[in-house]
């Protein structure tokens, strides 16, 4: 194309921009008004932090600000101490040990089902594709009351199997998180593998499993951290101090009839969200991922 | 979804033979959970609607429709627990998803720092469920708590919150509308999909932003939407821990939740037989409400001709 004279360029008289239409001053406006908002979502948050190292004093007296005037990190040691002779470290420990082995269970199970699903081809798949899907809009209410006169009668209340048993079908989320995903996983793999002499098996476990790494990521974050808030299925089923999961014993420690020592109280909110916060902070790009490309809630 | 999933078939089937004994082999942890676990469990909570089952004395009589009669006619507390789940499903649902989707087209920028920000807002709903979240907003919204300190500061005498029937369902609604992030999410997802030109067009047709939204984003949405909708009706109606903790159901049950009441009545009272009954009404009222929410996206739901947002 031949150049064109800028003078033959039809004149377009353009009015002045509005200052309000700059782009610098858009930026400020943009950045000023989402950084308030998100700042008023977060407050709570750190309202909680920051209360949970203030004297007792200051917690009534001092209340709108995040920061302590004089901090007391005592809260700390005062809430760690528990209730009936039960430390704090007796319940973390319980928490970890149920949500790393409900984790482990749940993800697992669910990789290969999904892989079923995915990959193999069998009479009657759609159909409890289908019923899997469907068990997601399931009100737990209707499960839980049989379920809890059986474990019952087994003598298992104030025992982790009720909560670990029923994870060993995998979740209908990550199951179906797991299954969009090996579908985004190229055939060809697989009929290389086949032509070369391995079974559904051999390719679930050398072609398809290795390439699956970031959908367990993100199904064991979530597991982790729903299983660490899990908090209507411990309560009916742990019913001993010595096996309260954080989120029992916190419901427990925060009894306004029994306790007063609000920072403490806060101090131990505080601290059993921060095994959340690490994760989410470390993997939130999986996260997010997660979430947008499947839509599980959080 | 359907169309993938019929063209996966017929991709597959080209290759692979029906091989239904490895697909049970690898479906069975699944199906085997799912009959002892759900489907099992499921229709004995049917057989208990009709029974006084007391898990106590582990007996119950056949009482045919005694439960559900005295749940709809007799049970003010029943009726109670329904009006508070409704309202706090039509209020909760609604301002939760207007939030997600206004933040979602505020972050939907190629800006500096909207990393961050997304972050920041989705960082309520991590914490959300937890009992840590919980008895912090029982203490914000207490009589002498954060709100009403703040209030008194600006000079106005906050209500006792969490003591008024007025007030306390409203600290749960608040609650729910502050974790709007995974909606957030799913709606940024969405935003992202819409095609440039079609916003580029409007605009040299004369456009402005917010007819831009309506005759737009609006439509490409509604499958997303659609489906927020569905999950967030869903989780509306079990709600449970945060009423659990913050209100205790009280006052005068103005907060006594569905799922509370079924918890109340089951594993405090023992009285399995008629839980079990309110359960499965639950479950009719979930199963039909996801119906009628299907049946009505035919009329609003757009979707894309080559097959919708799957």
């Amino acid at each position: 194309m031949a150049a064109v004279d800028p003078a033959a360029r039809p004149l377009v008289v353009r009015p002045p921009t509005p200052w309000h239409q700059h782009a610098v001053v858009r930026s400020i406006m943009y950045h000023g008004l989402v950084a308030a908002a998100a700042l008023i979502m977060l407050y709570p948050i750190l309202w909680l932090v920051g209360s949970s190292f203030k004297p007792p004093d200051e917690i009534w007296t001092n209340q709108t600000a995040i920061l302590p005037i004089e901090p007391y990190p005592q809260n700390y040691p005062n809430g760690w101490a528990g209730f009936g002779g039960i430390s704090f470290a007796t319940f973390y420990r319980n928490s970890l040990f149920y949500a790393t082995l409900g984790t482990l269970l749940s993800v697992s199970a669910s990789a290969v089902v999904a892989y079923g699903f995915a990959r193999v081809r069998f009479r009657g798949r759609r159909l409890w594709f289908a019923i899997m899907l469907l068990t997601l809009m399931l009100p737990t209410q209707v499960q839980i009351i049989p379920q809890y006169i059986v474990f019952k009668q087994l003598g298992w209340l104030n025992t982790f199997y009720p909560l670990l048993l029923p994870r060993i079908g995998g979740s209908a989320f990550f199951i179906f998180m797991i299954i969009q995903f090996i579908r985004s996983i190229p055939v060809d793999l697989d009929e290389a593998a086949m032509i070369d002499g391995a079974n559904k098996i051999g390719i679930f476990l050398r072609v398809i499993l290795p390439q699956l790494t970031p959908a367990i990521i993100t199904a064991a974050i979530f597991s982790f951290y729903w299983t660490w808030d899990e908090f209507l299925v411990p309560l009916i089923y742990l019913n001993s101090p010595e096996l309260y999961l954080v989120s029992l014993a916190l419901r427990t420690f925060s009894d306004p009839s029994g306790q007063t020592d609000w920072g403490a109280i806060f101090a131990m909110s505080a601290l059993s969200l921060l095994p959340v916060f690490v994760i989410f902070i470390s993997f939130q790009r999986y996260l997010v991922e997660g979430i947008s490309t499947t839509g599980l809630k959080g | 979804m359907a169309a993938t999933l019929t063209k996966a078939k017929r991709r597959k089937s080209a290759n692979f033979g029906q091989d239904n004994l490895v697909g049970y082999l690898f479906i069975g942890p699944w199906l085997a959970a799912f009959f002892l676990f759900t489907l099992i469990p499921i229709t004995v909570s049917l057989v208990l609607s009709f029974t006084d089952y007391n898990v106590l004395s582990n007996s119950g009589d056949f009482i045919g429709l005694d439960n559900f009669q005295r749940m709809f006619f007799e049970d003010r507390r029943y009726a109670r627990s329904v009006n508070a789940t409704l309202k706090y499903v039509v209020f909760a649902v609604p301002l939760r998803l207007v939030f997600a989707l206004g933040v979602a087209m505020l972050l939907n920028t190629w800006r500096r720092g909207v990393g961050v920000y997304r972050a920041a807002f989705y960082a309520p709903s991590i914490v959300g469920g937890s009992i840590a979240v919980a008895v912090m907003w029982r203490e914000i919204f207490g009589n002498d708590g954060l709100v009403n300190f703040t209030l008194n500061l600006l000079g106005i005498e906050g209500p006792n919150w969490l003591g008024r029937p007025e007030t306390a369902i409203w600290t749960l609604i608040i609650l729910a509308a502050w974790q709007f992030g995974s909606p957030m999410l799913i709606f940024l997802a969405g935003l992202k999909n819409i095609p440039r030109h079609l916003y580029e067009s409007a605009e040299i047709d004369g456009a402005n932003a917010f007819q831009r939204f309506l005759r737009i984003t609006l439509p490409m949405l509604t499958p997303i939407i659609f489906f927020n909708l569905i999950m967030q009706l869903i989780s509306g109606f079990m709600v449970f821990t945060q009423a659990f903790i913050v209100t205790q159901g009280k006052p005068l049950d103005t907060t006594l939740f569905y799922a509370l009441y079924v918890y109340r009545r089951a594993f405090e009272l023992n009285e399995m037989g008629y839980a079990s009954a309110m359960a499965w009404v639950m479950l009719m009222v979930i199963a039909l409400l996801t119906a009628l929410v299907f049946r009505s996206s035919s009329y609003w739901v757009h979707y894309e001709s080559d097959g919708g947002p799957a």
